[in-house]
């Protein structure tokens, strides 16, 4: 692999960038990936600057670990898009441009006189990808949605959470992460076909329906089996017994799912050998010579007894109690079995795989004369142009380079946009 | 008149099985792509005896759970472990697809003879993308896994849940869900650079690696500030109120309210009839609210018991406050948005009937997807992809698939 020298797989391109925390990571994906993105922020910054936690826990617009983390690799510049000049400055951009990507309420564009259809009379071929809770049309198309909300509406609240409270968030929610995520597919995809037939188009992506995605078959369940399935804190059933997802261990919790049939005959004779060497076999006595094929022939998980399920399930508390998460994940690698800690933060931060993997990156950060880590590349490709080309953009930090070096706009001309408000 | 759609030509053999690579593989069909999905009768993907099955009777072809993540595929089987169907595997590749997806344990493709370096000798233009819980290397990349547990390995259990009690596990295989997209990016950016240069590639995809993404400012904080994100409920440090609330009805009735700012929380205000309390100076600025929101949820819940979780979201929503009802299956399945979407698309399946999948998130004004063909059963288009598309003889199909190759 010539490492340094192939040019990454998406340079050429050049995306402009719209968006606000809906759709920061979808620019991000592809600016990390090579393209040059500029992000284009209203002057004073974007709002989501001011999105904590900060670094060293200073509350600055440039210090902000949400900001920072999801604009890697793009220059930025800032233009009041509600002005007349700032229309003319953005359109000129427009015409050497491959995409925009835009996270606005359907037909805010439009009242700019900068929607797709407006901006495609400018460049015929730009590909033009919106991100909006609900998609550019439909019943719901102008109503609001934040991560709870889209969380909500997709399904994800109603299976989440103890079934004695209310329904449940992940605390770090990544309702538009994923939206992101599958947005810069949608923009990817739109660019390729332009390059098969030089037309450009809209993309329209909705969070509801990427949220939707994550939810697993709450659709078909009730679909085809006319169940609704709810939730039950760390216990699920598929319409069977309730199976338990987590096990409190010595120091923490450990991820494992008895089932039956295929799952289970990976993970059950190696774990119930281990139970046996420390005499802590509880239920299962009568299974200590079981193999795998047992498990598959014997055990159909839809036909398990809650009562079963639930004398399993007390075996494997009680054998789980005297064990820590790294004694369980060591023992799970050595024989195979899946059965995985419940990291923290922290784990994730000293995790091994990732260390071995060299998944961590340091990213320069010259304003503070220091080095910081970020999260790596999601997938390692032999034609290896991923990296972060630097970190995200303070506010306007390109603006001289964009206005003057490619627009050729004069020192005067800055001047008076900047006193007009509109850079 | 309908374009064409984007990846019309485009070839895929389509090895992986579970949720990332088949639904990615998937949207490149719904996107164009030809796709044949390879399994065996001697190890199904685990989602086709999974529920849920049509009528509750299980049957290697009723579950959903299979059908919904590999419509519009070609479905073959080979019994990979014996020779004859390695070359017809290579057949697959080296006379026909452009693109190869797996995503077997390390080892397992190299067993068969069908990795990228023993691939791309034959076919220098290969794009190869793979995907593992942990990726393939490294010293956990052997461990079998699944989404249902690596939602706790990446984070998200511990971060899920009530501060006074036990991690809460979010529902469903979520790391599959978080990394798939991933896998079509990868895809499509290599597939746009071998456009560009005539160059293939391997992509290795880690569910790990991807999820890590989503966490991105916590685990850096930790890293820079020393603070472990914890759980808590549904707070939120930028909103409130931000929560899911009880509403009129029976049953599991919840409203989700997020009032992110000043102008928010007066239309809040003006929504809920102005009462005396939302004048009150223990609420009257985001600070007042984060530190009286106890009392607050209270305060909301008195109101939203007194409406069903439709009226209290459209109440709100006018209003300008985001607002969504918690949706059941059975609501998602009516929901009034997702359905002038065209989210829920009917195909009819030879053993399930007419059943309900979904497309991409994500719609194109030109070359829009289509979803060609319900999942395949086991080994339904054994013949059509030996002979149509490898132009096999009846006599060699025969001598597979008496040799057990087709198995």
């Amino acid at each position: 692999m010539d490492k340094g020298k192939q040019e990454a797989v998406l340079s050429g391109y050049r995306i402009l960038d719209l968006t606000n925390d809906k759709g920061h990571y979808c620019s991000k994906v592809l600016a990390d990936l090579g393209a040059d993105v500029i992000k284009i922020e209203p002057p004073g910054g974007d709002p989501s600057r001011n999105i904590g936690p900060f670094y060293r826990d200073i509350p600055d617009p440039e210090k902000s670990l949400y900001w920072w983390a999801y604009n890697t690799s793009k220059r930025g510049i800032t233009l009041n898009l509600e002005s007349d000049q700032g229309k003319d400055i953005f359109r000129r951009l427009v015409k050497n441009a491959d995409a925009v990507v835009e996270s606005s309420p359907p037909g805010y564009m439009d009242r700019l006189g900068l929607g797709y259809t407006a901006l495609s009379e400018i460049n015929p071929d730009i590909v033009v990808t919106s991100i909006t809770p609900f998609g550019q049309t439909g019943p719901y198309k102008d109503w609001k949605a934040d991560d709870l909300v889209g969380w909500a509406m997709a399904g994800q609240a109603y299976v989440t959470g103890d079934d004695d409270r209310p329904p449940c968030q992940i605390s770090f929610p990544h309702g538009y992460l994923v939206t992101g995520s599958h947005a810069a597919s949608g923009t990817l995809a739109a660019l390729y076909y332009r390059e098969c037939s030089g037309e450009g188009q809209h993309v329209d992506v909705s969070m509801q329906e990427a949220v939707l995605w994550t939810t697993l078959l709450l659709v078909q369940f009730w679909d085809i089996m006319k169940i609704n399935l709810f939730r039950a804190g760390s216990r699920r059933s598929m319409g069977t017994a309730l199976f338990r997802l987590a096990f409190p261990c010595k120091d923490g919790h450990v991820g494992f799912l008895v089932a039956g049939g295929q799952l289970a005959s990976i993970t059950m004779p190696p774990l119930i050998k281990w139970m046996a060497e420390e005499g802590m076999l509880g239920a299962f006595e009568d299974k200590k010579d079981w193999e795998a094929r047992d498990w598959i022939e014997k055990v159909d998980a839809m036909a398990l007894t809650q009562e079963t399920v639930d004398a399993w399930e007390n075996s494997l508390l009680n054998f789980f109690a005297t064990k820590t998460k790294t004694e369980i994940y060591e023992k799970a690698r050595e024989k195979s079995m899946i059965i995985y800690p419940v990291s923290t933060t922290k784990d994730l931060a000293e995790n091994v795989q990732l260390k071995t993997r060299d998944f961590y990156v340091g990213v320069e950060h010259p304003e503070l004369g220091e080095t910081i880590t970020y999260m790596g590349s999601p997938y390692k490709m032999t034609v290896d142009s991923w990296s972060i080309r630097r970190r995200a953009p303070l506010i306007g930090e390109h603006n001289k380079e964009i206005y003057d070096g490619e627009l050729g706009l004069s020192q005067a001309d800055m001047r008076l946009l900047k006193e007009a408000g509109v850079i | 008149m309908a374009k064409q759609r984007i990846f019309e030509g485009l070839k895929i053999a389509d090895f992986t099985w579970l949720g990332v690579g088949p639904i990615a593989m998937k949207f490149m069909a719904e996107m164009g792509a030809t796709v044949i999905h390879i399994e065996s009768h001697t190890r199904p993907d685990i989602c086709r005896v999974s529920p849920p099955y049509k009528d509750w009777q299980p049957g290697i072809n009723r579950s959903a759970f299979f059908a919904v993540y590999n419509d519009s595929k070609y479905g073959i089987t080979l019994n990979l472990r014996m020779p004859q169907a390695q070359e017809v595997a290579k057949r697959i590749i080296n006379n026909w697809a452009d693109v190869v997806a797996d995503a077997h344990l390390p080892g397992v493709m190299e067993s068969w003879g069908l990795d990228y370096e023993t691939l791309k000798k034959e076919k220098p233009d290969l794009i190869h993308v793979a995907t593992a819980l942990q990726g393939k290397t490294g010293p956990y990349g052997k461990m079998p896994g699944h989404g249902m547990v690596g939602v706790s390995l990446c984070g998200f259990t511990q971060l899920t849940g009530w501060p006074d009690r036990e991690p809460t596990v979010p529902f469903g295989a979520l790391t599959d869900f978080l990394t798939f997209p991933h896998m079509v990016t990868a895809l499509i950016a290599a597939l746009l650079y071998r456009k560009k240069t005539g160059k293939g590639q391997y992509i290795e995809i880690s569910q790990l690696e991807c999820s890590a993404q989503y966490l991105a400012p916590p685990i850096m904080d930790y890293m820079i500030n020393g603070r472990i994100l914890t759980r808590m409920g549904n707070r939120s440090p930028h909103a409130a109120p931000h929560a899911v609330y009880r509403c009129r009805g029976e049953g599991e009735k919840w409203c989700a309210i997020v009032v992110s700012n000043e102008e928010e929380w007066d239309n809040f205000c003006r929504a809920i009839g102005n009462p005396e309390w939302s004048r009150d100076t223990r609420f009257a600025t985001f600070q007042a609210r984060k530190e009286n929101e106890e009392e607050l949820d209270l305060l909301v819940e008195e109101w939203t018991t007194e409406h069903s979780p439709e009226e209290v979201m459209r109440l709100l929503q006018e209003a300008g406050v985001a607002a969504g009802m918690v949706e059941s299956g059975e609501d998602l399945v009516a929901d009034p948005q997702l359905n002038h979407r065209g989210t829920h698309v009917i195909l009819e399946h030879p053993e399930i009937g007419q059943h309900i999948y979904q497309p991409p998130p994500y719609r194109f004004s030109k070359t829009p997807h289509e979803l060609t063909m319900p999942a395949p059963c086991l080994g339904q288009h054994n013949e059509y992809v030996l002979k149509e598309i490898l132009g096999m003889s009846d006599d060699e199909v025969a001598d597979l698939l008496i040799a057990g190759a087709l198995e």
